[in-house]
C-alpha cells in the first residue's frame, strides 16, 4: 500500500487528539487524547521513514515511547494528587486563579 | 546424516554482522552537561541513601558544587576557543559546541546556582514544631489539610527532591539551545520540562493553588510538545533527515545527492511551511509568546516562588536560544515567510503582555504578564536576521535572568499569616517599613522598565538597535510604546510602595539567610554593573553571536 495512505491515517489521529484535548473535560481523558497525538506523530514518523529508506524516523518513534512513559509517570503523579484533594479531576473546576 | 546438514534443512546462513562502529562521543566538549546531569543522579542516590535528618545539607552542597563545576566548564570550554574559531559539532552531529550555545549555557548555570540558592532558603516560614522549613511541601503525597500532611509536618519531613530535580531541568536546558538535530531538541525539551511540571505542584503554602498551576502547565505543556514532535515528524519527511544542516540544505536547494524519495517530498511545500511552523510554535510557547502565553500568569502565580523565579528565567534563556538557531541555523531559507509571522507574533506579545498588565492586583501575576511583554522585546532582536540580533537577544537574555531571579526572590521575602503576601494592596506603604527591600524591589523594577543606568536599558536598546538595523523600524516604535505602557505599571507599583500609608495589619518582612540575600545581591549587582558599564559584556556576547552549522 502507498505509504503515503499513513501519513493521511496520522494526520487524522492527531486531528482527532487536538480536538479531544480542547473539547474534553476529564484531565486524564484530556492526557489520553494528548497520548493520541503522541501516537500519530509515531505513525507519521514511521511512514515517512519508510517513504525515505533511512531509520531516522524510526529511531525518533522509539525515543518518543519512552518520552510517552514519562509523562504518563509525571503527567498521572500531577492529576492523581489534584484528583485526592479536590475529588474531581475536572479541568473546568481548577479556575482558583481566575480574575 | 551430519549434524550440521540436518541443521541445514530448514535454516540458512544469515550475512555475517558487519562491523558496527561506536559512536564518538566528546566527552571534554559535553562536560557541563555531564557534570550536572550526573550530579542529578547523584542525588538521587542520596535521597535514597543517605539519613533524613543531613539530606538537606548534602543536597544543596551537591547541587551547588555541580553547577559552579559545570560553569567552571563551560569558562574553559569558551577559554579553549570553542566559543569562536574551534566552534564544532560533537556527538555523531547531536550537539552543536559553539559561542551562542556556551554563552547561553553560562547563563543558565549561573541562574541556575543563583536559584538553587532561593530553593534552599530555610528562614522565612516560622519554624514548624521546632523544625526550619523552605518553600516545598513537607510531603507532595499528601493531601493538603489531611491528618498525613499535618504528621509530616510535625516530623519535620521536608522535599529535598527538588535539588535532583531542578538538576535534570537544568541538564535538560544546557542541552535546548545546544541541540543540532530535531530528535536532540525534543528530547531536551522534555528532559526539561518533566522536572518543572513537578516543581510546579510542590508549594508548602497555598497547594491547592500549586497543583492546579501544575496540572495546567502539565496538560497545555503535554500538547505544545505533541504539536511540536508533529512538526519534527513533518519536517523529517521533507528533507529525510533530522539534522539542521541536512534540512537547511534541502531547504534553500543547495543539497548534493537527491534520492528520488527527497525529491519526491522536497517538492511538497505542505510539509515544509506546516512543519516549521507547528515547530516554531512549540517553542514559542516555551518562551511565552502571545498567543501561546496562556499558561503563564497562572503557572507563575501558582508555582513555589522560588521555582517561578527559575522558570521565568531559565526556561526563557533556554527556549530562546534553540528558536534562535532553528530560526537562523534551520530555516534561513524559509525566513521570507516566518519573518512576517515573527513580527505580528513579536507585535502583539509585546502590546498584549504590557496592557495586560496594567490590570492586574497579584504581584507574581504582574510580572508574569511583564515577562510576557519581555519575551516580545527579545522576539524583536531574533527578527533582525544580523549578527548583531544575535548578540543583543545574548546580552539582553543574561541580564533579564538575573533581575527576574532578584525579584521573584524579594516576593518571596514579603510574607504575612497565609505565607506570601502576593496582593499588590499590601504592598502598599513597604517603603516606610522596610525602605531596603522596597529599594532594591524598586531597583528590578525600573530595570524591568528599561531606565537608563539599568541591565534593562542596555538590554533594550541594544535589541531595538540590531531591529531597526535588520528592518524593523516599525517593531522598534512599537517596541518604544509598549515599554512606555509597560514602566506605567512598574512606577505604578514603586508609588504604591513608597507614597502611600502603610496599612496597619500590613505584611512583615522577614529577614532572609545569607543564601536568599546572595541571590537578592547578585541580581542588584549584575542590574547596575550591565547597566553602567555594559560594553565589555556586549562585546562578550557579540563575540560569542555565531553558529556553527
Amino acid at each position: 500500500m502507498n505509504p503515503v495512505n499513513y501519513l493521511y491515517l496520522a494526520a487524522l489521529l492527531f486531528a482527532i487528539g487536538a480536538t479531544g484535548v480542547l473539547i474534553r473535560r476529564n484531565a486524564i481523558v484530556v492526557f489520553m487524547c494528548i497520548e493520541l497525538m503522541l501516537n500519530a506523530c509515531n505513525l507519521a514518523l514511521v511512514a515517512f521513514s519508510r517513504m525515505h529508506g533511512n531509520l531516522d524516523g524510526q529511531i525518533i518513534a522509539f525515543f518518543t515511547m519512552v518520552v510517552a512513559a514519562a509523562e504518563v509517570v509525571v503527567g498521572l503523579a500531577i492529576i492523581v494528587s489534584l484528583f485526592r484533594s479536590r475529588h474531581s479531576a475536572s479541568v473546568d473546576d481548577a479556575s482558583l486563579m481566575k480574575l | 546424516m551430519s549434524a550440521s546438514a540436518v541443521h541445514s534443512l530448514w535454516t540458512t546462513a544469515a550475512e555475517p554482522i558487519t562491523r558496527i562502529d561506536a559512536p564518538k562521543f566528546e566527552y571534554g566538549q559535553m562536560s557541563p552537561t555531564l557534570i550536572v546531569l550526573g550530579a542529578a543522579i547523584v542525588g538521587v542516590l542520596v535521597e535514597a541513601f543517605v539519613p533524613r535528618k543531613s539530606r538537606y545539607y548534602v543536597q544543596a552542597f551537591l547541587s551547588v558544587v555541580a553547577l559552579a563545576a559545570a560553569f567552571a566548564a563551560v569558562v574553559a570550554l569558551a577559554a579553549g576557543g570553542y566559543g569562536t574559531t574551534k566552534a564544532r559539532i560533537s556527538a555523531m552531529g547531536a550537539i552543536a559546541v559553539d559561542g551562542p550555545s556556551l554563552f547561553l549555557q553560562g547563563t543558565i548555570l549561573l541562574a541556575g546556582l543563583v536559584s538553587v540558592f532561593t530553593f534552599a532558603e530555610r528562614r522565612l516560614d516560622p519554624e514548624a514544631h521546632g523544625n526550619r522549613v523552605d518553600s516545598f511541601a513537607a510531603q507532595a503525597a499528601s493531601v493538603p489539610g489531611s491528618d498525613s500532611e499535618k504528621a509530616a509536618v510535625k516530623a519535620g519531613f521536608t522535599t529535598t527532591e527538588v535539588f535532583p530535580l531542578v538538576l535534570f531541568a537544568i541538564g535538560g536546558m544546557l542541552i535546548f539551545p545546544a541541540a543540532n538535530d530535531l530528535l536532540t531538541l525534543f528530547i531536551a525539551l522534555e528532559v526539561f520540562s518533566l522536572p518543572l511540571y513537578l516543581l510546579c505542584a510542590l508549594a508548602r503554602r497555598k497547594r491547592l493553588v500549586s497543583q492546579e498551576a501544575a496540572v495546567k502547565y502539565f496538560l497545555l505543556g503535554a500538547f505544545a510538545s505533541a504539536f511540536t514532535l508533529f512538526g519534527i515528524a513533518l519536517l523529517y519527511g521533507y528533507a529525510g533527515s533530522v539534522s539542521y544542516a541536512t534540512i537547511a540544505q534541502v531547504v534553500d536547494g543547495s543539497i548534493q545527492n537527491v534520492t528520488p524519495a527527497l525529491a519526491d517530498t522536497m517538492g511538497n511545500d505542505a510539509l515544509l511551511l506546516i512543519g516549521a511552523a507547528l515547530l516554531v510554535m512549540g517553542l514559542l510557547f516555551k518562551v511565552g509568546a502571545v498567543p501561546f502565553h496562556m499558561w503563564t500568569p497562572d503557572v507563575y502565580q501558582g508555582a513555589p516562588t522560588p521555582v517561578t523565579g527559575f522558570m521565568a528565567a531559565a526556561t526563557k534563556v533556554a527556549a530562546f536560544g534553540a528558536l534562535l538557531r532553528v530560526l537562523y541555523v534551520v530555516l534561513p531559507g524559509l525566513r521570507w515567510d516566518w519573518r512576517p509571522v515573527m513580527w505580528g507574533v513579536a507585535i502583539v506579545t509585546m502590546l498584549g503582555g504590557a496592557i495586560v498588565a496594567i490590570t492586574q492586583t497579584d504581584v507574581k501575576r504582574l510580572l508574569a504578564y511583564s515577562s510576557i511583554a519581555h519575551a516580545g522585546f527579545i522576539l524583536a532582536g531574533v527578527i533582525a536576521m544580523t549578527p548583531d540580533g544575535v548578540s543583543s537577544v545574548l546580552f539582553y537574555l543574561a541580564a533579564y535572568s538575573f533581575v527576574t531571579i532578584g525579584a521573584f526572590a524579594v516576593v518571596t521575602l514579603v510574607r504575612d499569616a497565609g505565607g506570601e503576601a502576593t496582593h499588590l494592596s499590601k504592598w502598599a506603604g513597604l517603603g516606610r517599613r522596610s525602605p531596603l527591600v522596597a529599594a532594591v524591589f524598586a531597583v528590578f523594577l525600573l530595570a524591568f522598565a528599561g531606565i537608563p543606568l539599568t541591565s534593562g536599558f542596555a538590554g533594550k536598546f541594544a535589541v531595538f538597535k540590531a531591529a531597526a538595523e535588520g528592518g524593523a523600524a516599525p517593531l522598534v516604535v512599537i517596541g518604544v510604546i509598549s515599554s512606555a505602557v509597560a514602566a506605567f505599571f512598574y512606577i505604578r507599583v514603586i508609588v504604591l510602595m513608597f507614597f502611600s500609608e502603610p496599612k496597619p495589619e500590613g505584611p512583615t518582612v522577614a529577614v532572609p539567610s545569607p543564601l536568599t540575600m546572595t541571590a537578592i545581591g547578585l541580581g542588584v549587582a549584575v542590574t547596575l554593573v550591565l547597566g553602567v558599564a555594559p560594553q565589555y559584556f556586549l562585546d562578550l556576547a557579540g563575540q560569542a553571536g555565531v553558529f556553527v552549522r
